[in-house]
């Protein structure tokens, strides 16, 4: 359909309606429920008008499947033992905090 | 995506032990001490200040801070917990004094939207996995990278929130700033975070 209407038109159709139906929301408001969302700090009525624009917009899940991996790839780069982060016991480090805690 | 949980830490009775140990002076019990919990306060310090040096500086005066602390410790989290508070709070007290870098500009890396509030967004036709991005090395230091370029004050809250787990209420204290003002950090960090690696999740790198 996009691509016998063009994009632009597509998008403000898109818009409008999402703007102005009820219990509608549109891109931009979906971003401000985001991170409540994801931390379970919705109440439901907004959390059931998150999620039903969630099923309607391709670019909002898009968006969403790329943001959680990204949240993933993060804490699994940390997580990883060779991620350039020491795990070794730095004898003179420790030597020094016990001398200072004798002084 | 489930909510992390906090990782339990430490052994009960032998955390016991040693603040028994640690409050009657014991020599012994202060290295066992320092030992067993050097190597992540380190981690955390060098994740936090990015300056090897200065994450030593940091570890050793947080190692300090707990002994002189000791007979205050009330046993309401465990000794571990107790310790990563005191270390994250030396490593945000050194980043203040350094004052590095100021509020930067990300406007241009958030999410775009047109005049009608749709999402501005290339389809996603597939998505690097985890796996695939963690195993190569390269592809590892390239997303270290990137969370170390962003701005000080949205990097230090995703590292606090996602990768230490802790909990918003404990990160908006240790940063003086509101819980909510914690949640729009983090939201933004993450979005950048996700603008800065997409040619790696859109599998056009490595």
């Amino acid at each position: 359909m996009t691509g016998r209407i063009g994009l632009g038109l597509w998008r403000r159709m898109k818009g409008l309606m999402l703007y102005n139906l009820p219990l509608m929301i549109n891109c931009e408001q979906f971003e401000g429920f985001l991170i409540d969302y994801l931390e379970g700090d919705l109440p439901d009525r907004q959390r059931a008008i998150f999620e039903f624009h969630l099923k309607i917009c391709r670019e909002c899940r898009d968006y969403l499947a790329a943001y959680g991996r990204t949240i993933e790839v993060g804490k699994a780069v940390f997580a990883d033992p060779s991620a350039g982060l020491p795990d070794e016991v730095p004898d003179d480090l420790v030597k020094a905090i016990l001398e200072a805690r004798k002084a | 995506m489930q909510k992390p949980q906090r990782a339990t830490v430490g052994n009960q009775s032998d955390g016991d032990d040693i603040v028994a140990g640690l409050r009657n002076g014991s020599a012994t019990h202060a290295e066992r001490f320092v030992r067993s919990n050097i190597a992540w306060m380190r981690a955390i310090a060098r994740r936090i200040l990015r300056d090897d040096a200065l994450a030593d500086d940091c570890v050793q005066e947080a190692f300090l801070k707990a002994f002189g602390k000791i007979d205050g410790f009330e046993g309401r989290s465990s000794l571990k917990t107790w310790l990563h508070r005191i270390t994250v709070n030396e490593a945000l007290m050194k980043l203040r004094v350094l004052k590095r870098l100021g509020e930067q500009s990300i406007d241009e890396l958030m999410p775009e939207f047109d005049q009608s509030g749709c999402r501005i967004e290339a389809p996603w036709h597939s998505l690097a996995s985890t796996e695939e991005i963690v195993e190569q090395a390269s592809t590892r230091d390239l997303v270290l990278s990137k969370i170390r370029e962003l701005p000080e004050n949205y990097r230090i809250v995703l590292l606090l929130r996602d990768i230490e787990e802790m909990e918003t209420a404990e990160v908006a204290k240790l940063l003086d700033i509101s819980q909510s003002n914690v949640k729009v950090r983090l939201h933004r960090a993450r979005a950048v975070l996700k603008r800065l690696l997409e040619p790696l999740l859109r599998g056009e790198l490595g």
